[in-house]
């Protein structure tokens, strides 16, 4: 019996792939893995999405279906009663219409709202050599500029202000580096912090004055009493943000450093002011804090705020970076010894870089926190949005308006925080090293 | 021969406390005391000079003097005619009591929200996720006073309760009433009850005017001032004690019934037994004294009787839950993301059932880790709770560091006291867990 070569029993040629069942791909496998898999998700599905539609059914009309044009409560509600009869609901945003401009700058003169404009644009220019690399090197003269600049364009007045500011730095800077250069290096120090604080406290009044009265440069001034709005709670946050960071790592480093009275300190300052509620501060600032300063100093209301939110913010802070820095395994800092570096070179190069990483998310919920907690100072009769709202209520025309006004303001908080926190989240992926 | 000599003394020189490592820490703590005490004595020194400028002792004296204001809602005896002290005590109570509630509430909403996040099931879990971050990205205090807005514009006024075509109802069976001042529930009242024992002798009784009156020697006039001061329901101690002795014969049963177990293998069922020494007793006890409800009742312009939950509670306490809630719930399911993926399939392989997996292998592990910043979230509703100012809850910020502070003009002694009770509290609790975490720390090697 012979074979003919041709029939053979294997095949020799893969079969092409089959397609999955129709039930296990696309939508459909999808709806049910994730929606309908067992009797009980079944049920919790059509549940929830049953919710969601009668929730969604309620707000979107309400919400797209406003009136807007209407200068007060009654109008709003009668314009309504006109066209969608008795029974249906819809939203009055005649009021964030009238009063979007007070909610974003409170009593800020409107023909200088471009002031804080542009100082939010320049706060995005100082910032963005730190958040992106690869950006020019002149684009830091701007960062260093912004401190001095951003106040006076807040507040106005004589230009003299912070360019005098300015010159202490430069006095200390110039003072330290020739007595550096003629002794030592840490008489420089001393001698250039002393310099500039001489003239901070004692040349620079006098001298602006003077310049002032010779050469008066200046812009428009505008009181502290008319910031408001969301203008305010950015102001706020953002000097609290930028001022509690470096606070809270000096503060850290206290309190894990060796030296027994520094770490005395800093835990006594950090549980102190974990352990008491911001309002309490907040009244400090308000009440309290005039007299712990010599008799007569008046001192602006926004200022003391600024300070009570940012020790307040500090003392979080410090937790969180002592956190970062107990994750950090012990062998860096060991390997920072043996390559010989001073407890400085160590921190800057090795320690704090890392420890940093990893205390991001905590130190973007801390900054989350404290823009959440600048409504607070609505409580001692500043006017941020909060106190704003309250303003707005107590009107005749908009008397009893609730959901569009703390809709609103919800809504813009919502949007700084999320984007804050996705922010975090991305910048976590952008610095991950690990493997 | 040669003589060992000591090498040459290095010679000290000044410059050596900065530059030798041996001597330079010590100078910068030196510097820092001294930096601090300066700074202290500076700021010391000006709250005196101020204070005597402005003719106001450091004293706590006022604390002593009637305080002349009202608290709406007092969970001890207190008039306008008690002490400011008395008014900073019942804040405090205020304080606590909406911390309890707000911490029981939220916990619940925070473990079921976090539990539901981690849920197979797609719809189910973005909604958790839009809960948590909804809730987190928004200011506390405007879900507080949005919360109170909401209910004393939209709940109905006392009055729309009555006649015959009243346009609201009270709630399950006539016993709930909502109103826009807040929810009335039925109370428990004894008709034969015990009645309550003054700690110390009232003050309206014969015993404690003849206390104070009868009397020169200091000691019995001071012990006279707190006549009254507390009572306890005698009541409540013996329903509560025959609960807890129910509790504890339960406990035994239940050691009973693991015994038989370890003995034969086989584990009796017990849970009627237990059940019944726990309710039978309370019941007979709650007959004995003669337990009804006392309903809330629409008397003039409001309702009379029955328990009455403030909206400004009311709206504080959900507001809090809501919002604590969200950050429970991340850290439930980071508690439980954290138990690494053997431990589950480990359990499946010693055939433990997926429901029983859960309680009996992952929540214990969890629990290590959700603990410690559980309680911190804690003490964050509790230092959140100082915003009942802006809804008119008389908590302590708003007795002591509100009423009190304006009225006796003392914002030294009343801001110092305040923020003393919160650093008790706070820190009281953070011994407390460092304690805890110290004991269930994992154990390395």
């Amino acid at each position: 019996m012979t074979m003919t070569s041709d029939q053979s029993y294997v095949r020799t040629e893969m079969l092409s792939e089959k397609a999955p069942p129709v039930t296990n791909i696309g939508i459909i496998g999808w709806m049910r893995t994730n929606l309908f898999s067992s009797p009980l998700n079944i049920f919790l599905s059509l549940l929830a999405i049953y919710a969601i539609y009668s929730v969604l059914a309620g707000l979107l009309p309400w919400i797209f279906g406003g009136i807007w044009n209407s200068s007060s409560l009654n109008e709003c509600r009668a314009k309504l009663l006109e066209i969608h009869g008795e029974s249906t609901n819809r939203a009055c945003w005649g009021v964030i219409r009238e009063r979007f401009w007070q909610l974003m700058y409170g009593f800020y003169p409107e023909h200088l709202y471009w002031r804080p404009n542009l100082a939010l644009i320049m706060l995005f220019a100082a910032i963005a050599p730190v958040l992106f690399n690869g950006l020019p090197k002149k684009m830091l003269l701007i960062s260093v500029a912004f401190p001095f600049v951003a106040p006076w364009l807040l507040w106005g007045g004589t230009i003299w202000v912070p360019v005098l500011a300015f010159m202490g730095f430069v006095i200390g800077f110039l003072v330290h580096k020739f007595v550096a250069k003629a002794m030592s290096s840490l008489l420089g120090i001393i001698l250039g912090v002393l310099a500039a604080i001489v003239w901070w406290l004692f040349i620079m009044g006098p001298l602006g004055n003077t310049l002032a009265s010779i050469l008066p440069l200046g812009i428009e001034a505008v009181e502290s009493r008319k910031f408001g709005g969301f203008m305010l709670a950015i102001l706020l946050g953002i000097t609290g943000i930028g001022l509690s960071f470096p606070l809270g790592v000096v503060l850290a480093l206290g309190r894990l450093s060796d030296l027994m009275i520094v770490k005395a300190l800093c835990v006594g300052f950090i549980e102190f002011i974990r352990g008491v509620p911001l309002i309490t501060l907040l009244f400090v600032a308000s009440v309290l804090l005039n007299y712990f300063l010599p008799k007569g100093t008046e001192f602006d209301i926004i200022l003391r705020v600024m300070i009570m939110i940012t020790i307040f913010a500090a003392a979080y802070m410090a937790e969180v970076i002592r956190g970062g820095l107990a994750a950090l395994p012990k062998g860096q800092y060991e390997a920072a010894d043996a390559l010989g570096l001073d407890y400085w070179q160590a921190q800057r190069l090795i320690i704090m870089p890392q420890a940093l990483k990893i205390s991001i998310p905590g130190i973007v919920s801390t900054f989350i926190g404290l823009f959440k907690d600048t409504t607070l100072v609505s409580i001692i009769a500043l006017l941020d949005p909060l106190g704003w709202a309250k303003l707005i209520q107590a009107n005749a025309e908009w008397n009893g308006i609730i959901w569009e006004l703390y809709g609103f303001i919800a809504f813009v908080f919502f949007i700084f925080c999320f984007s804050m926190s996705r922010y975090s989240m991305y910048l976590e992926r952008k610095l991950q090293t690990g493997h | 021969m040669t003589t060992l000599t000591d090498p040459p003394k290095a010679s000290f020189r000044l410059s050596m406390l900065l530059y030798d490592t041996r001597y330079r820490s010590t100078t910068i703590q030196v510097i820092a005391l001294m930096g601090f005490m300066l700074g202290a004595a500076w700021l010391i020194n000006n709250v005196a000079v101020n204070l005597a400028a402005a003719g106001k002792p450091f004293t706590f004296g006022f604390l002593k003097d009637s305080s002349g204001y009202d608290i709406n809602q007092t969970l001890i005896e207190y008039s306008s005619q008690s002490s400011h002290l008395r008014a900073a005590v019942v804040g405090l109570m205020n304080t606590l009591l909406v911390a309890v509630m707000g911490c029981i509430l939220a916990t619940f909403l925070g473990v079921f929200i976090g539990v539901l996040r981690l849920s197979t099931n797609w719809v189910i879990s973005r909604l958790a996720a839009i809960y948590v971050e909804g809730f987190r990205n928004v200011p506390v205090l405007l879900w507080i006073v949005l919360i109170m807005a909401a209910m004393s514009h939209s709940a109905p006024q006392p009055k729309d309760f009555r006649g015959d075509n009243a346009t609201a109802h009270m709630q399950i069976f006539d016993s709930v009433a909502i109103t826009n001042r807040g929810i009335y529930f039925p109370e428990p009242l004894f008709s034969s009850g015990l009645g309550d024992v003054a700690m110390f002798p009232d003050k309206s009784t014969a015993a404690c005017e003849a206390y104070a009156a009868n009397s020169d020697d200091a000691k019995v006039i001071k012990l006279a001032k707190t006549c009254g001061s507390f009572q306890i329901s005698l009541d409540l101690i013996a329903i509560g004690s025959v609960l807890i002795a129910g509790l504890m014969i339960s406990k035994l049963i239940t050691l009973r019934a693991a015994q038989i177990q370890a003995d034969t293998g086989v584990r009796p069922t017990v849970w009627y037994l237990q059940l019944g020494v726990v309710v039978i007793p309370t019941l007979i006890t709650l007959w004995i004294l003669g337990f009804y409800l006392g309903y809330p009742e629409l008397k003039g312009f409001n309702f009379k009787g029955g328990i009455h939950l403030r909206s400004s509670l009311l709206a504080l306490w959900i507001a809090l839950s809501l919002y604590t809630a969200a950050f429970i719930a991340e850290i439930v399911r980071a508690g439980i993301m954290a138990i690494s993926k053997g431990q589950s399939e480990a359990a499946s392989a010693l055939g433990i059932r997926p429901s029983r997996t859960m309680s009996l292998v992952i929540l214990p592990q969890a629990m290590r880790v959700i603990f410690p910043p559980l309680i911190s979230q804690y003490l964050n509703l509790t230092k959140n709770s100082s915003l009942a100012i802006a809804v008119g809850y008389m908590d302590v910020t708003g007795t002591l560091g509100g009423i009190t502070l304006n009225q006796t003009g003392r914002e030294m002694e009343t801001i110092l006291l305040l923020m003393a009770c919160y650093l008790v509290i706070s820190l009281t609790v953070s011994t407390i867990m460092n304690a805890y975490n110290e004991r269930t720390k994992l154990k390395e090697r």
